[in-house]
């Protein structure tokens, strides 16, 4: 496939991702290597300030690029480019751009180590990427950080536990902790999927600030395209599949008019808040059967499910470029037009 | 009080307490209403809010050491001869064996884990049949796994041979399901049931459910966070707080009237993917420490409309015309008026 032209801007991204495959080997029997395709052809482009939505069914593997983009998994084919530099996966330290790329995980709890402090936890990452900084330059930072994410008073909670910690106040603290060394890119991988609904919102609200404020750019891994809509209100959003990315475009107007079969599925499973829209109840899917990522062909992954399939989805299909989005399918002037959901 | 055949169960000041070293946490205070035979009850409330201990307190599967301190639990469990009414609280421990599963069911949160690692699934069906009724022969038994396990849209061959980890999250939920329907209860209590699941999957489980429903009247009383999956799915709605049913209405009235404030945060708070997002805005402070709750109305300390009277006496739970329930001062009772003037 050749390298979409996905740029907004004529400047080259902060982030790009070239035709990245992922493939876990499992030992099969002697003559069938098992091959786990987890991520197939993935380009993005992630610009300055931009936040990315990455939104998919479990298991289609957003989490693993969420893994490439921050440089823990390493492709196994595929060039990955930080501000036109390529540092294919893992971070290089003299290329010094491993700490311009942050993850912020979805377990708060388990990312936090639980017989350290918090200050303790803030104050290793500061401390091993400034070795010059006295204890009480870093002491400002910590306070500087503590105000950011809106803890206060910080003496309050910087001795204390995780476990002293309600699961808001965690993933605030983690947060604090992705923006310590001042990155350019943050992904955070469901970061409030663990969290309660009344305060959920506080926390969407604090990372929309830091990217506005501070022109981080994010990442934002969800299944959850409602919380996704109100964070990434003008930014991108690219709907996954089995490892494929289907379709990539505002995300105001996938949401509004979705063209691949399967984003208009995944719309129309979306629960409304509000009783009076009931929706249509079967979604347009042939089955509930994820197709299988082993070994794969060349093929659409949606043919099994998709109710506009044709001959031509066996054979190898590319992005389509429609008024709203690019969108990885062959048939495309068969699947209906209209919005999911009429506008009140 | 209505008449015994409409309401399948009755809660009647119930509260619940967990007495440990120290002191003593009550996790549910004074909670009185009904499920509506027939129909889907939903409980919406945050972490810690006491909707599963106080659905657990049906089938005295209150976790330890959980007691019901105060209040009565009734059942109206459909006989041969008629309705008659079970004290589900005053049952003895073997007659509670027998009310469990035959009557009331419940899908628990989290299938990976309510599922036996070590036993292939023919072999749990089997061992609650066993343990339930044993009159019922081998094939007579197989038939039915597999009538149940079709029924939920599995593939009977190859899910009663597997072992839980061979199964996806969502085949597991399912089983869960047909595992509940194994007794054919007249209840189902389901606890989160799509918590760990994805939209797509939650939203096939919620219409299997809504069919299940439908087609066998069953009554269900869901337990939830989301409030979106209440509007899609749910009869009649409960808001619960700090272990206080805060609301209680049809979830047509409930989302139209947004009297309760917490329940107008709630909504307000959710996104939505049709609509304004700029307007919303989130419930200000943090859920309450039980331990130390505050004086007055417990959620006064996170609410827009507090005023004097909220912080020095706490609100009666006000019962209205149309069947619904409010614990706030703010209620107003026009808007309440006997539905039947509606129709």
């Amino acid at each position: 496939m050749q390298t979409q032209q996905m740029q907004t801007e004529s400047a080259a991204p902060l982030m790009r991702l070239e035709n990245i495959n992922m493939v876990f080997k499992k030992p099969g029997s002697l003559f069938t290597d098992r091959n786990i395709h987890v991520l197939k052809d993935v380009s993005l482009d992630i610009s300055e300030g931009e936040i990315v939505a990455l939104v998919g069914e479990s298991g289609c593997g957003k989490t693993t690029l969420g893994k490439i983009i921050t440089g823990l998994y390493r492709p196994t084919s595929g060039d990955v480019y930080f501000e036109g530099e390529r540092v294919s996966g893992t971070f290089d330290k003299k290329l010094s751009s491993y700490n311009q790329v942050q993850f912020i995980q979805q377990d708060s709890y388990a990312a936090l180590n639980p017989v350290r402090t918090i200050y303790q936890s803030l104050y290793a990452p500061i401390k091993t990427h400034n070795r010059k900084w006295s204890k009480k330059q870093i002491d400002g930072r910590i306070e500087e950080l503590m105000g950011l994410i809106g803890l206060q008073p910080s003496a309050q909670f910087l001795t204390k536990y995780p476990h002293q910690l309600s699961g808001g106040q965690r993933q605030r603290i983690l947060m604090a902790r992705a923006i310590s060394l001042e990155p350019k890119l943050i992904v955070a991988d469901e970061p409030v999927s663990m969290i309660d609904v009344s305060l959920r919102l506080s926390l969407l609200n604090l990372m929309k600030e830091l990217n506005e404020k501070l022109n981080m750019s994010f990442v934002y891994i969800s299944h959850d395209l409602s919380t996704t809509r109100y964070i990434a209100r003008n930014g991108r959003v690219a709907v996954m599949y089995l490892g494929e990315i289907v379709e990539v475009g505002n995300i105001g107007d996938v949401i509004a008019k979705p063209r691949h079969p399967y984003t208009r599925a995944l719309i129309q499973a979306v629960p409304i808040p509000d009783p009076e829209y009931k929706g249509n109840d079967e979604l347009p899917l042939r089955s509930m059967q994820l197709g299988s990522l082993e070994n794969r062909g060349d093929g659409c992954a949606f043919y099994e499910r998709c109710l506009y399939s044709c001959e031509k989805c066996r054979g190898k299909i590319g992005f389509v470029k429609t008024d709203t989005a690019d969108v990885l399918c062959c048939n495309l002037e068969n699947v209906p037009r209209d919005p999911v959901y009429d506008k009140k | 009080m209505q008449s015994n055949t409409e309401n399948i169960a009755e809660f009647r000041h119930i509260s619940i307490d967990y007495p440990l070293k120290k002191y003593t946490i009550r996790a549910v205070t004074d909670v009185t209403f009904e499920l509506k035979r027939g129909k889907i009850t939903a409980l919406v409330g945050e972490s810690g809010s006491g909707k599963t201990t106080l659905a657990s307190s049906l089938i005295r599967c209150i976790s330890e050491p959980g007691r019901v301190a105060e209040g009565e639990i009734v059942f109206y469990g459909k006989e041969e001869d008629g309705i008659r009414e079970i004290r589900a609280d005053a049952l003895s421990d073997k007659e509670m064996r027998k009310f469990r599963w035959n009557k009331v069911s419940m899908v628990f949160q989290a299938a990976q884990s309510a599922l036996n690692p070590v036993m292939t699934v023919r072999q749990q069906f089997f061992e609650t049949l066993d343990a339930h009724d044993s009159k019922l022969t081998k094939e007579q038994k197989e038939e039915k796994c597999r009538g149940l396990l079709e029924y939920v849209k599995l593939d009977a061959d190859r899910v009663l041979a597997s072992y839980p980890h061979e199964l996806s999250g969502g085949m597991k939920q399912r089983v869960m399901i047909a595992f509940s329907l194994l007794l054919d209860p007249e209840l189902i209590i389901l606890d989160e049931p799509t918590t760990a699941l994805d939209v797509i999957t939650q939203n096939y489980i919620f219409n299997l459910l809504k069919e299940i429903n439908r087609e066998r009247g069953i009554s269900m009383l869901l337990m939830t966070h989301d409030i979106s999956v209440v509007a899609k799915f749910a009869d009649y709605m409960g808001v619960m707080y700090g272990g206080r049913l805060m609301e209680y209405g049809t979830v047509a009235e409930v989302f139209k009237n947004r009297e309760h404030p917490y329940t107008a945060g709630l909504i307000g708070a959710t996104p939505s993917i049709i609509g304004d997002i700029s307007s919303m805005h989130p419930i200000e402070g943090s859920p309450p420490d039980l331990m130390n709750l505050p004086k007055g109305c417990i959620f006064s300390p996170r609410c827009p409309k507090c005023c004097d009277l909220c912080l020095t006496a706490e609100p009666p739970t006000r019962e209205f015309a149309d069947g619904s329930k409010g614990k706030c001062y703010f209620f107003k009772e026009a808007d309440h008026a006997d539905a039947a003037d509606a129709n």
